[in-house]
């Protein structure tokens, strides 16, 4: 390896410390209009009257548009097509936008959005999962499943009540995960523009370009090949620019409207509206042990509170569960989920999708496992940790797993065997796994077509320029691409230019969500590269009197021996004998086993894993906590740039911990002479605490190479993985330091306090959930898991799902 | 109509004017005005401190700093940071060290951290954690980004020892 491995500036480093990165509300156009959305300030109405005469004949504004300007809804997933760009007459949050005014400047439009009057009738407020449960009426949306129940999950690998009866110990527990937000320190913006030929351009803070192209065609109904969205790099994203956005739709259509350029920038206010954030979710775990500390079976019961829309929530579901077998061997698994409509803002994907709020469930369950039957946490991980190659309960295939490796180096670094149990008071150790997936193993709509495109040109000067769809949010998908062609082409890095994340430019890639990009990219990367190397060797070799397949690339040189060429010459060759060089490359993960509905969430063509331990210091009388180190090992398969990858791992303990100790989006009733009406207590920075950088602890990192054969040179994924260990390390660290279990998040002073008070009274020194409501569940699909029989299909006749919830 | 004030000032070491509503930041003119977009917004609030840039040597919130106060005074951004087409020491070690990513955050960062190196060449981890306590991160969790200044002040340090 020339490149892969070795610290390196990223090839975009120089833009972004000298302000030249062009973030979307850094572009700025001729004639150029501004918008701003007008939001509904009821979290549920139905919109009676609009009349926005006033704010149109506003001087200084050009247009006004409502709901009855966009007849067609949109939505991330085909089967949550349920928000308008803006509401024509149910509004479902606050924040919900209803209109938009496109005025001269920024002060012009918001004044104007002043002049609108919009009367609306009341609706009863749904404010939390069990008054959704407990209101079937009024319906947030028509097509929810069950009242106010969006979507209903049910499956069963294997009979675990059975597994439970030859288990010598059972443990159930419930958790609670509140909800919180990305916070990216860029608030989203867009630029809608017509070009020349008459064509729609946008240019959008996205993390899915491909995906907003496609809802673009269907809201403005335009031909796709009249739109072009460009993805400028997002200044953070963390899953919050996953999602088709209102204000994109809006600013698009009155671009075309108006013939003018049109600039849309949210405020912090409204982003924290816009939301998509981590879902809140009440958890039930029950898991069934042998006193040998063997994993019988575990049952998994989620209650996800979805917000106002769809989003999306239904993947969202299944990954609360999808990923529970990934890690453990499980040989029998139970999950049933709900997720309910309520009247906040939309939940959606945040780093680890899903997957962070059982995992904080189950690692802190481990630990309590582990305490019962007298074992070192540790060694109970060691000792259940899945074979590498092996499938799961739920028909997931696994790849290589360098688990135990992670937990032998942070258990190493921290002297854990010397510190964990023996601490004075107030201070404590506390150990937590994580998996992840490198890339959701199908897209989010249905089609056979590859999942990530690259497109190489090269010429005879030896410049290579690489086009893809992937999306540069920061997290380096660009350095990632320009590495992996130099190391096949022998060249370095910065000798790539990169055509990224513009769908009028570069071929698909379906964008940067479930970590996908550095395997799938990645691949298609190395196919497009591999196609033109054996170009260039075949003219090269003529030339050097040797046989292709001796050639190396590297240094900037083909060469076999002493026989050498310049890549430049070698390109020139090749040019000369095949006529104009590029190629296609292109990646589509492989087929998953499993077969049964709902299958599709939780594959991936590999699995990224994580260990954390976490030292906490409580202090008694305050309840405060504070995180003086964390060691953190992950599992990337093969690093392509130990610089960005550190940063990934350390970012996401960063926020991680930012989410145990602090991080909640909470929400407040107004007194009833106030409207009652429920809304954010905190949409601003001002008081959505997160952590600053002197309450960052150190963090020790390390970098563990398992690599995967699925994998562009085996590399994993770093991203999201190494957040999942965190939150639950930092509970059991409290647990190991004070002694007592905080079993939601986030972990406040005030928690700790209630739960040392308790300890202190003799009671059961726990805080968290202390019941699971009642939730229809429907019959589970019955899936035996390999080793049981079966072949990934649900048994017939158990697939009751739809019947039982209707 | 409303009208527009005229002020002059230093951007950059360089003479600038600028005209403008009255009741636009400094933030807002360094943008839209002066198309010096490498300040960056956030929140509004001054909390987050993407707009840090350097008034008359001190860093400061441009989001809560009016346009009109600056008038006759100096201001420092990103875009003046390098020597030519020569990196600031900062900007450097930033990009080597992974102290950006997205690269939101960091014209901020770097005009604060410029200030405490003016006034502490060799600043303590400690110290450089309470300089840059005021502006937020999301995607480094800092360490890279304590490292990237440590690695500046020697880089600046040996450079001054020539």
């Amino acid at each position: 390896m020339k490149v892969l491995g070795k610290p390196r500036r990223r090839v975009d480093g120089r833009a972004k410390v000298t302000g030249q990165t062009r973030f979307a509300d850094d572009i700025v156009l001729p004639r150029m209009l501004h918008m701003r959305l007008l939001r509904s300030p009821h979290p549920h109405a139905l919109i009676e009257n609009i009349n926005d005469e006033k704010a149109k004949a506003y001087p200084g504004v050009h247009l006004v548009l409502t709901g009855k300007d966009f007849p067609v809804t949109f939505g991330i997933l085909p089967v949550s097509q349920d928000e308008y760009p803006l509401a024509p007459e149910h509004v479902r949050y606050v924040g919900d936008p209803v209109a938009a005014v496109v005025a001269k400047d920024e002060q012009t439009a918001t004044e104007a959005l002043d002049l609108i009057s919009i009367k609306y009738r009341s609706l009863k407020t749904i404010s939390s999962p069990e008054e959704a449960l407990a209101n079937p009426e009024p319906r947030i949306h028509a097509y929810s499943e069950l009242g106010n129940i969006h979507r209903l999950q049910a499956f069963e690998f294997g009979d675990v009540e059975d597994a439970f009866k030859r288990s010598d110990l059972v443990f159930e527990d419930l958790f609670f995960y509140e909800g919180n937000t990305h916070l990216p320190i860029e608030q989203h913006a867009a630029v809608a523009a017509v070009d020349g030929e008459g064509k729609l351009t946008l240019w959008s803070s996205t993390q899915v370009p491909h995906y907003v192209h496609r809802a673009l065609a269907r809201v403005l109904q335009l031909s796709p090949a009249g739109i072009r969205v460009i993805a400028t790099p997002n200044g953070g994203g963390f899953g919050g620019k996953t999602d088709i956005c209102n204000h994109e739709m809006v600013v698009a259509k009155a671009a075309m409207l108006l013939g003018r350029p049109v600039k849309v920038c949210l405020n912090r206010e409204e982003v924290f509206y816009l939301h998509r954030g981590r879902h809140p979710v009440l958890m039930k775990f029950r898991t069934g042990v042998t006193k040998d500390g063997r994993l019988a079976g575990m049952h998994l019961q989620t209650l996800v509170d979805g917000g106002g829309y769809g989003g999306y929530g239904a993947a969202s579901t299944f990954y609360t569960g999808a990923l529970q077998t990934t890690t453990y061997e499980l040989p029998r698994y139970k999950f049933e989920a709900a997720r309910v409509f309520t009247n906040k803002p939309p939940c959606g994907p945040k780093r680890g999708h899903g997957t962070p709020q059982p995992r904080f469930g189950q690692e802190i369950q481990l630990d309590r496992i582990a305490e019962q039957l007298g074992m070192d946490p540790a060694e109970l991980r060691l000792k259940n940790i899945l074979k590498p190659n092996s499938l799961t309960a739920n028909w997931l295939k696994v790849g290589s797993i360098g688990l135990a490796e992670c937990i032998r180096q942070v258990v190493e670094r921290s002297d854990w065997n010397n510190r964990f149990r023996k601490m004075p008071a107030g201070r404590g150790l506390g150990l937590a796994c994580g998996a992840y997936l490198c890339g959701a193993g199908l897209p989010i709509y249905w089609n056979k077509m590859p999942q990530s495109g690259v497109q190489l040109l090269v010429d005879r000067s030896g410049q290579v320029t690489a086009f893809c769809g992937a999306t540069e949010i920061g997290q380096g998908s660009d350095d990632v691409l320009a590495a992996i062609v130099a190391e096949v082409l022998g060249i370095d890095p910065f000798d790539v230019r990169c055509v990224t994340g513009d769908t009028g430019m570069t071929p698909v890639d379906l964008g940067s969500y479930s970590s996908r990009v550095t395997v799938m990219m990645g691949n298609a990367a190395i196919d497009a590269a591999n196609k033109i190397r054996l170009q260039i060797a075949e003219a090269a070799a003529e030339q050097l009197e040797v046989s292709p397949e001796r050639l190396s690339f590297a240094n900037g040189k083909v060469f076999f021996e002493s026989k050498e060429m310049t890549f430049a010459q070698a390109a020139g060759l090749a040019e000369e004998k095949f006529g104009t060089l590029g190629a296609v490359g292109s990646y589509k993960p492989p087929r998953a086993p499993g077969r049964y509905k709902g299958a599709g969430v939780g594959p991936s063509p590999a699995y990224s894993y994580t260990a954390c331990v976490v030292e906490a210091e409580v202090d008694p009388a305050t309840g405060w906590v504070t995180v003086p180190k964390i060691w953190i090992a992950h599992d990337i398969g093969r690093t392509i740039n130990p610089v960005l990858a550190r940063g990934q791992v350390e970012g996401s303990v960063y926020m991680g911990l930012s989410e145990a100790l602090m991080e909640e989006q909470v929400f407040r009733r107004l007194p009833p002479k106030l409207s009652g009406a429920l809304v954010h207590k905190i949409p601003s920075l001002l008081e959505y605490k997160s952590l600053t950088s002197l309450d960052m602890p150190e963090v020790d990192t390390v970098l563990v190479e398992d690599p995967d054969p699925n994998c562009p040179f085996g590399a994993k994924e770093a991203g999201q993985g190494p957040l999942l260990p965190v939150m639950p390390a930092v509970a059991n660290a409290i647990y190991d330091a004070v002694g007592v279990r905080i079993d939601e998040l986030p972990i406040t002073p005030d928690k700790v306090l209630r739960a040392l008070e308790k300890k202190s009274k003799g009671e059961p020194a726990r805080v968290g959930p202390e019941h699971f409501p009642a939730v229809p569940y429907p019959e589970p699909l019955v899936v035996p898991p390999p080793w049981e029989g079966g072949d990934g299909n649900a048994v017939p006749g158990a697939q009751r799902l739809k019947a039982k919830a209707a | 109509m409303r009208r527009n004030v005229q002020i002059e000032l230093t951007v950059n070491g360089e003479a600038a004017e600028a005209s403008f509503a009255p009741y636009k930041t400094m933030l807002e003119v360094l943008r839209e005005d002066l198309a010096l977009t490498g300040t960056k917004h956030g929140c509004e609030l001054g909390e987050c401190g993407a707009c840090a840039v350097l008034i008359d040597g001190e860093p400061k919130l441009s989001c809560l700093v009016l346009a009109v106060e600056c008038a006759g005074k100096s201001v420092d951004t990103v875009e003046g940071l390098a020597s030519g087409a020569e990196l600031h020491p900062l900007q450097a070690a930033f990009a080597d060290l992974g102290a950006a990513q997205c690269g939101y955050c960091t014209p901020g960062i770097l005009m604060t951290a410029k200030a405490l190196l003016e006034k502490e060449p060799q600043p303590s981890r400690e110290r450089i954690k309470e300089a840059i306590s005021g502006n937020l991160c999301r995607c480094t969790g800092y360490q890279q980004i304590f490292e990237a200044i440590e690695e500046a002040a020697r880089r600046m340090s040996d450079e001054s020892a020539r």
